[in-house]
């Protein structure tokens, strides 16, 4: 018999994915079942406060222009915001303490393979994703922030940029050497966006470079979208940003395919 | 293939197909030869060990077995299938126990096993079957509802080995499964690991203990630095490598020379000095009379050799770091 030599394969390999990324699904689901009363309160406090502090509070003394009321402006970016961060959230914290717990290890050792383990993540994150827009689209309706019916579309579009938040998050996560490095990630990345990436206020009010730093945000695109169908003013150009996610949220899969292949496969 | 008659009445004739082929198996971190071309076989139905000091390169063949980590050079083969084109179809026969506890501390045992009887896609009705089968097997009936963190050290190893049976595995990959257990855990493992054995389960076990490799294996091999220095049956490895009797002289304070002294006279004796002990491997017809240097030293232990003395010979007394 001839031996048979092929290092190195299984890093250029394409991914290796069947229907089984939904074990890995279920089995977070499995998890979220058994501890959904400590989930439930924490999705609502916090936009909730935001948006009471920001919709009640500051409104008054707040004008955009081309909108009423502020809620308006800012209400359907908090849709984008707070899913953001309950994806970002579960690729980070909760993929590091699977990854520290060896869980997946547990998992490649069956037939399913590091790349459903990968894709099984980032599809709950996802959901989790859907999850948090309910929760905020109730809220800012109640504030009277939505002003459009084409706002429920929002709701089943949520896994869309919840899977490229998850993609970018695991992809840092598959590099993460602790705890603390996700903090880096956090400070550097997540809560910039959520402050800076025309959520609480128009661009131009800020110096021109924010506004460049900001179209290269996910957020940013989101966002944008977001605010137009809230409103019911669909413009082509969303078109661009629903492109921008799209090619994002591939790159950041397919990087977090590699990077937890490297992780996991030694 | 196909049985025939014939192959019954002489079965030694043709041998039945090896379960797993390892031919010039090779590792590589870099430059650093983690397994360096090794080459052994478990027959189907054996109960097989591989033993060897920290970083000789035992875990990283069971990972190579388990299709979790890429094979570098030579062949490796898994009831006929080469690991890197067939990792599912492997990994769907085998029940891997891992060295370090990898339970969901997140789910409950029984929710612990239904995420695995799902990972290899076993039909919900069959799973709950499997499930309540090793439950009761391993004696957690009672536990199925517990946290994990609630079990003891145990009943972690042993929900870790129930969870490894879920799928019915054809061979059963146990890489230390009895590592920090109390003596009375450790037996029921080796029970039950003997039960399944007599099903017809394929065992591979790594293992530091000698008296368990002794006690389970119908066949180890010793590998060290990447290499494997002896193979054969626990039995036949001690009458080949260690001398039939032991005598441990324990020194205390005692001066080493004069019993060095009399110890020397005799050359059909081996001794080895580790710290205050001189072990001394007598074949069963010497003449020599351990009772001479009687009131030399501090104590004498006699006992026969066992595989631990075959171990610590092959592989030196210098700790592993």
């Amino acid at each position: 018999m001839t031996a048979v030599a092929i290092p190195r394969t299984f890093r250029l390999r394409k991914p290796d994915i069947t229907f089984r990324a939904i074990r890995i699904w279920q089995r977070n689901r499995d998890v979220y079942f058994n501890i959904w009363r400590s989930e439930l309160i924490w999705p609502f406090v916090e936009p909730f406060l935001t948006i009471l502090a920001l919709g009640v509070g500051l409104a008054g003394f707040v004008e955009i222009e081309g909108y009423d009321e502020y809620i308006e402006y800012f209400g359907p970016a908090m849709l984008a915001v707070f899913p953001m961060w309950s994806a970002t959230a579960e690729c980070a914290w909760g993929s590091f303490v699977r990854l520290d717990a060896r869980t997946f290890d547990a998992a490649i050792s069956t037939p399913v393979s590091v790349d459903e383990v990968t894709t099984g993540e980032i599809l709950w994150a996802s959901t989790r994703a859907l999850i948090g827009v309910l929760y905020v689209m109730v809220i800012v309706a109640v504030f009277g922030g939505i002003s459009s019916p084409w706002a429920l579309a929002i709701i089943p579009f949520a896994v869309i940029p919840g899977f490229m938040f998850a993609a970018i998050s695991l992809a840092y996560t598959a590099i993460a050497r602790s705890t603390s490095s996700l903090n880096y990630f956090f400070a550097t990345y997540v809560t910039p966006q959520f402050w800076l990436a025309g959520v609480f206020f128009p661009l131009s009010e800020m110096p021109r470079w924010v506004g460049v730093v900001a179209w290269f945000t996910p957020a940013y695109h989101v966002v944008r979208i977001y605010r137009g169908v809230a409103t019911g003013h669909v413009e082509a150009s969303y078109l661009i940003d629903l492109a921008w996610i799209a090619v994002v949220g591939s790159a950041a899969y397919l990087l977090a395919i590699h990077l937890m292949r490297r992780r996991l496969i030694k | 293939m196909t049985q025939t008659t014939s192959q019954r009445t002489a079965p030694e004739q043709v041998p039945a197909p090896d379960i797993i082929a390892a031919t010039g198996l090779l590792k590589m971190y870099g430059d650093f030869a983690a397994v360096n071309g090794i080459s052994f076989a478990v027959r189907p139905g054996e109960f097989f060990g591989l033993l060897g000091p920290n970083g000789a390169g035992k875990t990283t063949t069971i990972r190579m077995i388990t299709c979790v980590s890429p094979v570098t050079g030579g062949e490796l083969l898994v009831d006929g299938m080469p690991v890197q084109e067939a990792p599912r179809e492997i990994k769907s026969l085998l029940g891997v126990v891992p060295q370090e506890n990898n339970l969901d501390a997140e789910l409950s045992v029984r929710q612990n096993l239904r995420v695995f009887a799902r990972y290899f896609d076993l039909p919900s009705k069959e799973a709950e079957h499997r499930i309540d089968e090793v439950l009761n097997f391993f004696q957690l009936a009672e536990k199925q509802n517990d946290r994990i963190d609630e079990l003891s050290g145990g009943l972690k190893r042993r929900l870790t080995i129930a969870r490894g049976l879920i799928n019915a595995p054809k061979i059963m990959i146990l890489d230390e499964p009895t590592t920090g257990l109390d003596p009375q855990a450790k037996h029921l493992v080796w029970q039950k690991l003997r039960q399944l054995r007599t099903r017809g389960v394929t065992m591979l076990l790594t293992t530091h203990y000698m008296d368990e490799a002794e006690h389970l294996c119908d066949r180890i091999v010793i590998m060290d630095h990447g290499k494997i220095i002896a193979e054969g049956t626990p039995r036949g490895l001690i009458d080949e490598h260690a001398a039939e009797d032991v005598v441990e002289v324990h020194m205390g304070g005692n001066d080493p020379a004069p019993v060095m002294n009399e110890l020397m006279r005799h050359s059909d004796l081996r001794i080895e000095r580790f710290e205050d002990i001189l072990y001394v491997y007598k074949p069963r017809d010497s003449v020599f009379e351990p009772k001479r240097i009687e009131g030399l030293v501090d104590r004498l232990v006699y006992r026969r050799a066992n595989l631990e003395d075959v171990f610590l010979k092959l592989t030196g007394r210098a700790l592993v770091e």
